[in-house]
Order: C-alpha cells, then sequence, then structure tokens
C-alpha cells in the first residue's frame, strides 16, 4: 500500500525533485490568479453573477474577522481571505477526477502553518513593536516565557496536524472503500469529505485569527481600545 | 515478520480504537448540548449551528491526531528501518 506521509516524485528541475503536490498547488495557484484578473478586468457598479458571489465571500470573510477579532478587517483581509479561499479550493480539488488535494500531503499544510506562524509575528510586531511583542511572552509573569514559547511553537504544530489529518483521512478513507466495496459506494463518503473540507478551511481561517488577534491585542492593549468597532 | 511489527500494528489497531472513544462521547454530548439550545431559542440557531461545527471539528482532531499516530507506527515506523 502506498504510504500517505510521501509525496510521489514527478519529474526533476536540476536537483530540485517537484512532486505531485506542488505541481497541482501551481494549477490551484495559476486558476485562482487568473480567475481574479479576469474578474478584476470586468468589475462593474451592478455586478454580474459571479461578481457578486465574490462579493459575497469577501463580505463574509469582512462579517467573519469583525465577529472574531473585533478590529476593522482591512488589514487582515487579503492574509486571511487568501488562506481560506485556497485551501477551500485544495481541499475540493478532490471533485477533479485523479487529483489529490494538496492539503492531504504534510508539505503543504506544514507550509500553510509556518505562514501563520510568520504571520502572528509579523502583526504582533506591527502592532506593538519588536519589544512589545516580545513582552507578550511574559504576560501574565515571566514565569510563564517557557511556557508561552511552547505554546506558540505547539498550536502551530497542532494546527498543521489538523488540517493534514482531516484531508489525509478522508482520502484515504475513499481509497480503502474504493479498493474493498467497488465504484459507487464512496460517492457519501466524498460527500461528507467536501463538508469536512469547507468546515477545515473555516477553521484554520479562524484559528489564524484568534491567533493574530490575540498577538495584536496583546503587543497593544492602549490602541486596541480605540479599534473596536461597536457590535 | 519480527516481533515489533507485530506490536506496531497492534498498537495502531488499540490507538485508533481507544482514541475514538473520547471524542464520540464528546461530540454526542456537543450535539445534544446544541440540540437542547436550539430548541429553547430556534432564532439562534444560525450561530448555534456555527458554533457547533466548529467545535465539532476541535473535538474530532484528537481522533485524527491518533490516526496519524497509527499511521506513523504502519507506515513510517523507525524501529522497522
Amino acid at each position: 500500500m502506498i504510504s500517505p506521509l510521501v509525496s510521489p516524485v514527478l519529474f526533476h528541475v536540476g536537483p530540485i525533485p517537484i512532486s505531485e503536490p506542488v505541481v497541482i498547488t501551481w494549477g490551484i495557484l495559476a486558476a485562482l490568479t487568473a480567475g481574479s484578473l479576469a474578474l478584476r478586468r470586468s468589475l462593474k457598479l451592478v455586478p454580474s453573477s459571479i461578481q457578486a458571489a465574490c462579493e459575497l465571500v469577501v463580505e463574509t470573510v469582512d462579517s467573519q474577522i469583525r465577529d472574531t477579532m473585533r478590529v476593522d478587517p482591512a488589514p487582515y483581509r487579503a492574509f486571511i481571505g487568501t488562506l481560506f479561499v485556497f485551501i477551500f479550493v485544495a481541499n475540493w480539488s478532490s471533485l477533479v477526477p485523479g487529483v489529490t488535494p494538496p492539503t492531504a500531503r504534510l508539505e503543504t499544510d506544514a507550509a500553510l502553518a509556518l505562514l501563520v506562524f510568520l504571520a502572528v509575528i509579523w502583526f504582533g510586531v506591527k502592532a506593538g513593536g519588536v519589544k512589545g511583542y516580545l513582552a507578550t511572552f511574559a504576560t501574565p509573569s515571566p514565569l510563564m516565557i517557557p511556557l508561552n514559547f511552547v505554546e506558540s511553537l505547539t498550536r502551530t504544530f497542532s494546527l498543521l496536524v489538523r488540517l493534514f489529518g482531516n484531508v489525509m483521512s478522508g482520502v484515504f478513507v475513499i481509497g480503502l472503500i474504493l479498493s474493498l466495496a467497488g465504484l459507487v459506494a464512496p460517492i457519501p463518503l466524498m460527500a461528507l469529505d467536501l463538508l469536512t473540507g469547507a468546515v477545515q478551511a473555516y477553521i484554520f481561517a479562524v484559528l489564524a485569527m484568534v491567533f493574530i488577534a490575540g498577538a495584536v491585542a496583546e503587543a497593544a492593549p492602549e490602541s486596541q481600545s480605540n479599534e473596536r468597532t461597536p457590535p | 515478520m519480527n516481533w515489533i511489527a507485530a506490536v506496531s500494528i497492534f498498537s495502531a489497531a488499540m490507538a485508533v480504537s481507544f482514541g475514538a472513544i473520547g471524542p464520540g462521547l464528546g461530540e454526542g454530548r456537543a450535539v445534544a448540548a446544541a440540540l437542547d439550545a436550539i430548541a429553547r431559542q430556534p432564532e439562534a440557531a444560525n450561530t448555534i449551528s456555527r458554533t457547533l461545527f466548529v467545535g465539532l471539528a476541535m473535538i474530532e482532531t484528537m481522533a485524527i491526531y491518533c490516526l496519524v499516530i497509527a499511521l506513523l507506527l504502519l507506515f513510517a515506523n523507525p524501529l522497522l528501518k
């Protein structure tokens, strides 16, 4: 049986092996970028149906950021929105026959979790300066420094394992049922897999918001009360 | 097959089977509480079900961790190399 922990290498560019999830990720990135550019060219005041759907997505992301972080969504919209849209499309790319979602591989999820880890540092430093951000590690008392440090690493790791485990187990179970029962049997499981994929994309984005909001609120406690929007 | 492989397979099955008990009970309790809340306040069903889905995915993650441990034991066992 093929191990779910290794990615098959398709070809080499010089000494660098290019694996299957990398190629699929390139495809998703190209499709998303081309779609966004094509849509931007045809923006109108009275929206077409595709433009209306995209505006709905942006407004939903905005309202989620406002609900979760209690701040103006503008600085975070690009990062959180891109994260959500990419993971969502990647999870649902299993609808295309022959495509394994890149999020079912350890490397893609590790890259996404690393992005969130770096974004927490970036937004924390931007809100309170390097000193203010480093001071958040000693917030209740300096005794908590090692604990807070370990927490920021383990929550990144659990973000990675959560997304990987959920998407990979869906793919794995479908493969098992397909080899045991035949062609039509895994269809309900595939529907369940789509639901799981959407929920996991949402959860990944919400957890990224929560981590960033925690770092920002602790790094700059005095400016937080001004930015707080009324509910 | 040496005894390390046998023990690995056995403990992989143990990890998944026992690791599924806790999240199963937890998810049952969460869904029961959410249904109770929706029955009391049907107008808040949207918020409740959204929070329920996030909570369920969080609880489910515990079982997923056990699955990952089991797969590590089966496919990436350092003792078998």
